[in-house]
């Protein structure tokens, strides 16, 4: 039997090297995820505010739906959905062709679509923030509508969608622990496979939940640091 | 809202008539969503096999049967444990209000997936030290391991929102009930809960709905939950409707909730109303 240090070491004896690709994969998707997020999440809130009904439809059954159907579901549905409908696409082309999806971007999708309807919410709540007056006020200095909302707006919606949106990050960043099951080589699935092969899940599995662990703490104090750094900018009143 | 005494009501701008491009827009993702939706029943009629329907209604009921009583079960099981809990995170006593954060960070900090992997898979491996205290029976049962691990889970988040709802009441009402001679205990239950549960209720409904989509994983460690079923079935028939089905189930459990949840906090605010 192998001691803990063995198990945990770098190297073909312990599974540090192996668990270290995991934390990088999971950290690069929620990286990855964060972007596309925020950018769908964006411009679903200003259909939801838009003064057209039918744009306020759209977007409401769109956070209906990824709101309310759990993240798993949402993953299988995109990794076996997409996976059937390109095969049948492809094989009106090409009869007997197997297509297999990538689990990266399968994942990318499944959680990208659920954190824009998480996100969407957010920026709502802070367009609804925003008096009237600072649209007004910026329409009256000759300012389009874009400019209106890139120059005046957007600076303050930031600030005060920042909290949830910190908060959003966070279970973005353990909700990328379900892509394991879809087969991507993240940290629960790496140490899955070691608490596996060495017969040892209770060591390996309290490894994994302290790596999320120090990821949390590290989006903590990166999340204080830039609300800081954006307050400092708030201007004096 | 207003900030001038007296609210003028302006009737709201009349909408632009004609095509603007919002209305471009709107009207053409409504028009992908109803095409979606129309894509998607078509597709069950196209694949509509009654034999299949026949075979895997059963297991679904049955599934969703062990979903519900997954989430309440550990609901009410982590609105117990969540009272000391909370009751730490607002004691005066430096090490309690730690050791209540360090509980509600730990659990609120780590995905709930490699926390109930930890107890099943992890505590289950003590075999010998778990049957000698005769606790093998429950960490054997894929079951028992997801309840305590959802119990555990809710109640930090449940503490929170019991904290966050108790804090929001103001200092005032505590003072009024001790002056009036009531004690501690009389003023939590009698004073400040009816308040604070107003304010809890939103958050307690939106937990629950939490809970539900969460119980999903337990299908990874083999308990035969709603979504568990549903992998089974599309595991034997290869049909992808089986996913279609379980995501329709779970949408419309979440959506009742809610909208019960909404009702209810319509009702209970009437007095807050004018």
């Amino acid at each position: 039997m192998k001691s803990i240090w063995t198990l945990l070491s770098w190297g073909s004896e312990g599974w540090l090297d192996e668990i270290a690709y995991g934390v990088f994969v999971t950290v690069s998707l929620a990286a990855a995820t964060l972007p596309f997020g925020l950018l769908i999440g964006f411009f679903v809130a200003v259909a939801k505010q838009s003064s057209e009904p039918s744009l306020r439809l759209a977007g409401n059954i769109y956070t209906t739906i990824f709101r309310g159907l759990p993240e798993l579901v949402t993953l299988f549905l995109v990794y076996y959905g997409a996976q059937i409908g390109i095969q049948a696409l492809i094989r009106t082309i090409q009869p007997g062709a197997t297509v297999d999806i990538n689990s990266f971007i399968s994942g990318m999708v499944a959680l990208g679509v659920v954190f824009s309807a998480y996100v969407s919410e957010v920026f709502l709540s802070a367009f609804r923030a925003i008096p009237r007056g600072q649209y007004e006020g910026g329409y009256a200095i000759g300012l389009t509508k874009g400019q209106t909302m890139r120059l005046v707006v957007l600076p303050q919606l930031i600030r005060i969608a920042l909290p949830g949106l910190a908060n959003l990050w966070l279970i973005l960043l353990k909700d990328t622990a379900l892509v394991s099951a879809i087969g991507l080589n993240d940290i629960l699935r790496w140490t899955g496979v070691a608490a596996r092969v060495e017969r040892e899940p209770f060591v390996f599995y309290s490894f994994a939940i302290l790596i999320y662990l120090v990821l949390t703490i590290i989006s903590s104090f990166g999340i204080n640091k830039i609300e800081r750094s954006v307050g400092e900018r708030e201007p004096a009143r | 809202m207003s900030t001038s005494p007296v609210a003028v009501e302006l009737a709201p701008p009349a909408p632009p008539r004609g095509w603007p491009r919002e209305r471009v827009i709107g009207y053409l993702l409504v028009g992908l969503w109803i095409l979606a939706g129309i894509g998607m029943l078509a597709y069950l009629a196209a694949v509509w096999n009654p034999a299949w329907f026949e075979k895997y209604i059963p297991t679904y009921i049955s599934g969703l049967k062990v979903t519900m009583s997954l989430v309440v079960v550990s609901t009410v099981l982590g609105a117990i444990v969540s009272l000391p809990v909370a009751y730490a995170r607002m004691s005066k006593n430096r090490i309690l209000s730690a050791l209540g954060y360090g509980y509600v960070y730990f659990f609120r900090g780590t995905p709930l997936l490699a926390q109930t992997f930890l107890i099943y898979y992890g505590v289950g491996s003590f075999r010998p030290q778990l049957e000698a205290v005769g606790l093998w029976p429950f960490f054997r049962e894929a079951w028992y391991c997801a309840v305590l691990a959802f119990t555990l889970n809710t109640s930090a988040y449940q503490a929170e929102i019991l904290r966050g709802a108790i804090q929001s009441v103001p200092r005032g009402q505590w003072e009024g009930a001790a002056s009036l001679g009531l004690h501690k205990l009389q003023t939590l239950w009698k004073v400040i809960l009816p308040q604070a549960l107003i304010v809890a209720l939103r958050p307690y409904g939106n937990e629950v709905i939490l809970l539900i989509k969460g119980s999903a994983v337990v299908a990874l460690i083999t308990v035969a939950d709603l979504m568990g079923e549903t992998r089974l079935a599309f595991s034997r028939s290869f049909d992808f409707q089986s996913y279609i089905w379980a995501a329709i189930i779970y949408l419309a459990l979440v959506e009742t909730l809610r909208n019960g949840i909404e009702w209810i906090e319509r009702r209970i605010t009437v007095h807050l109303h004018r």
